[in-house]
């Protein structure tokens, strides 16, 4: 019999988690001087009050889901991949490429061209570190780490000699043709007739992102190779008894978790920047590794996760922005947060647990 | 119309120009290195500060933390009815060319690229021709020969930095070498001194002593070091010779701090369109101060200043690596 019940796992303990960071966040804010008070109201305003913050929110959002269920998808197999931010960084390659060297009659199909390339691109940045580790145990968190580093120096080195434009300061691509812009949230509503801020950036690649939580559920606890990688999660032992081969497991998890991370350049890079920029996973991959630990790598946990996520990066810019709160702070918000809900967790849970039992043993 | 209803109009309408004349502060947004980063950002800052203390006037000021704030952070300001609104970094090029023609009564400036819009104002600097300058200065103190570049990043920007230098170094010393190092790849590699120190000693050990940082907050690990190992160093930027007096042979001054003191000054009436800031218009420049003094001597000066006045007169040209993205005096 389970010591809790179930609504109280998946509700009551986050909600408890994330009251305790706003009091740790309000009480670093009063102590600099500001009115916590009117700091949660601008968050709640900017980050969800107006179409417009919802569209920067689910933009950042859908980054952090693609990223999430990246490093869901390889802890089901007990692989800690770190390096999300790094295949991401090389999803954008691909997705310059599919939109630059292609000629596309049409943004559906350039979309279905960019998910390839950047699947392709980030999945391949993946199999080096997995085969490393499946033939020669090089641990996975060092190789992956050590990968991203190659990533940006590689992007670096592509953008300055090889895609940037002759004779532009910036070391970006060229923007893409308007026959590869992603529609907006604007014009996606705006057919129902629902109107929708402009300006925001939330694109189809949001759509996307929803679909790759369902498929992700389908390939983890619905199809058999799901099931072979959680079982090799469990135990690799048990696992290679029952006849599951761990190179072949270790492998295809990372390249699957590699491809949903380049995945996410089909949101930042095709759909807002239109173009690819240095650095332009901006740390996405490290924060998917709080999305899947908070989310606890459920598809949907990721996306609620990512979600809040989302909430915290817009509300916290329009923190600093109406409050000229400065940068730092926010990023101590955003931190405690993550503690709360990710690192002290298990505090309150089993503080919840024995209040649990004990109000049980009292009714009994 | 009733009465009533001409009467709230007018107030409406006396309550709108009144809430745009208190807004019309200008404002300054910096860029992702972050306010304080020792290096342009903070040199929009103090030129934005010389101007609040000067004028007692105040100012609006954002640093963004992601590349999708940038129309954002423009968009709020020219919203609040700020005028003129400042970026420096040249990755503002593409989210101001779409931002600006929404804000039509709306003036911007900004640093390092060009943008051509009616409300723009455009400033670019000749940093090459700063860094001949200062070349020429290090090839002049030099006595190994050999000299030393620190940049942050491996970007056409700080390549252009380097190849001006380089071109000063060949000018006096045509068999002097250049030794060139770029910090990272990461953004981090504008802001991490202990890296900076690292490549500064391993220039050293072949032979550098001068080296010229031009790598943001790296920069002060690079002129620490130097300082420690007995060699010169050359700032950047802002003037840095205070930081190690006696230790740094000069400063390289790009003066965004002038640039968005400028702007602010204007104000809404500032002029837009295309400004060079070079050597003839105090843009970029060498320091020379009581930190610095017992380094340069008067024939140091002597040379410097005579390539400076023939820049300026257009005698003497420095090749733009911008111009044709290639740079005769040093290979990438």
């Amino acid at each position: 019999m389970d010591k809790m019940p179930k609504w109280a796992d998946v509700v009551l303990i986050p909600l408890i988690s994330l009251f305790l960071a706003a009091l740790g966040a309000g009480a670093v804010l009063m102590a600099t001087g500001h009115d916590p008070i009117a700091a949660l109201g601008v968050m709640i305003e900017g980050g969800m009050g107006s179409s417009r913050a919802w569209g920067y929110t689910l933009y950042y959002a859908t980054n952090f889901i693609f990223t999430g269920l990246a490093v869901a998808v390889a802890i089901h197999a007990r692989l800690f991949n770190i390096g999300a931010e790094g295949q991401a960084l090389l999803g954008g390659v691909g997705v310059a490429v599919a939109c630059l060297q292609i000629p596309w009659p049409h943004w559906s199909l350039a979309v279905l061209g960019a998910l390839v390339f950047a699947g392709l691109f980030g999945g391949l940045w993946a199999i080096v570190p997995a085969w490393l580790q499946a033939k020669r145990g090089s641990h996975i968190v060092i190789t992956t780490i050590m990968f991203n580093f190659i990533a940006a120096a590689l992007l670096n080195f592509l953008l300055v000699e090889v895609m940037k434009p002759a004779g532009v300061m910036e070391p970006a691509t060229a923007s893409f043709p308007e026959a590869t812009h992603l529609p907006s949230f604007a014009d996606m509503l705006g057919v129902f007739g629902i109107p929708f801020a402009s300006d925001a950036p939330a694109n189809f690649a949001f759509i996307l992102a929803v679909i790759a939580c369902v498929l992700v559920w389908l390939l983890i606890w619905r199809t058999r190779l799901g099931y072979e990688i959680r079982a090799f999660g469990h135990s690799e032992t048990g696992a290679r008894y029952a006849g599951i081969s761990g190179v072949k497991i270790i492998v295809i998890a990372m390249v699957i978790s590699g491809a949903l991370a380049g995945m996410m350049s089909v949101n930042n890079v095709m759909g807002e920047a239109e173009r690819l920029v240095l650095n332009s996973s901006e740390g996405a991959g490290f924060i998917g590794i709080a999305v899947a630990l908070m989310g606890r790598n459920h598809p949907m946990g990721v996306f609620l996760a990512a979600v809040l996520f989302g909430f915290l990066y817009q509300g916290g810019a329009q923190l600093s922005f109406q409050l000229q709160i400065p940068r730092e702070m926010v990023t101590v918000i955003q931190a405690l947060v993550i503690l709360f809900t990710g690192a002290l967790d298990q505090m309150i849970r089993g503080t919840l647990e024995r209040a649990f039992l004990a109000a049980r043993k009292w009714r009994a | 119309m009733t009465f009533a209803a001409k009467f709230l109009c007018a107030t409406a309408a006396l309550a709108l120009t009144a809430g745009a004349a208190l807004a019309a502060d200008p404002a300054v947004i910096y860029d992702l290195g972050g306010k304080f980063d020792k290096s342009f950002n903070e040199s929009s800052f103090g030129g934005a500060k010389r101007w609040a203390d000067e004028t007692g006037g105040s100012f609006g000021e954002f640093e963004i933390s992601s590349d999708a704030q940038r129309e954002q952070a423009i968009r709020e300001f020219a919203e609040k009815g700020h005028n003129p609104i400042v970026m420096a970094g040249f990755s503002w090029a593409t989210p101001l060319e779409t931002v600006a023609k929404d804000y039509p009564n709306t003036k911007f400036a900004i640093i390092d690229m060009v943008v051509d819009a009616p409300n723009v104002r455009s400033i670019v600097f000749n940093e090459h021709e700063g860094s001949y300058l200062v070349g020429m200065m290090a090839a002049m103190a030099s006595e190994s020969g050999t000299v030393g570049f620190i940049g942050g990043m491996d970007i056409p920007l700080i390549r252009k930095f380097a190849c001006g230098y380089a071109q000063g170094v060949k000018a006096v010393k045509a068999d002097a070498t250049v030794i060139s190092n770029m910090t990272g790849t990461t953004p981090s590699a504008w802001n991490d001194p202990v890296k900076g120190s690292e490549l500064t000693l391993a220039q050293i050990s072949q032979g550098a002593d001068v080296v010229y940082a031009a790598a943001g907050g790296t920069g002060v690990g690079v002129l620490q070091t130097a300082a420690d190992q007995d060699i010169l160093s050359i700032g950047v930027d802002a003037n840095q010779n205070y930081l190690h007096p006696g230790k740094v042979l000069t400063s390289m001054m790009k003066r965004v701090d002038n640039a968005v003191y400028d702007a602010f000054k204007s104000g809404d009436a500032m002029e837009t369109g295309f400004n060079v800031m070079g050597i003839s218009n105090g843009g970029v420049g060498y320091a020379l101060d009581e930190h610095n003094a017992a380094l340069v001597s008067a024939e140091m000066k002597a040379a410097v200043d005579d390539a400076a006045a023939k820049i300026s007169s257009g005698e003497l040209k420095v090749h733009d690596y911008m111009s044709d993205e290639t740079c005769p005096a040093l290979t990438f």
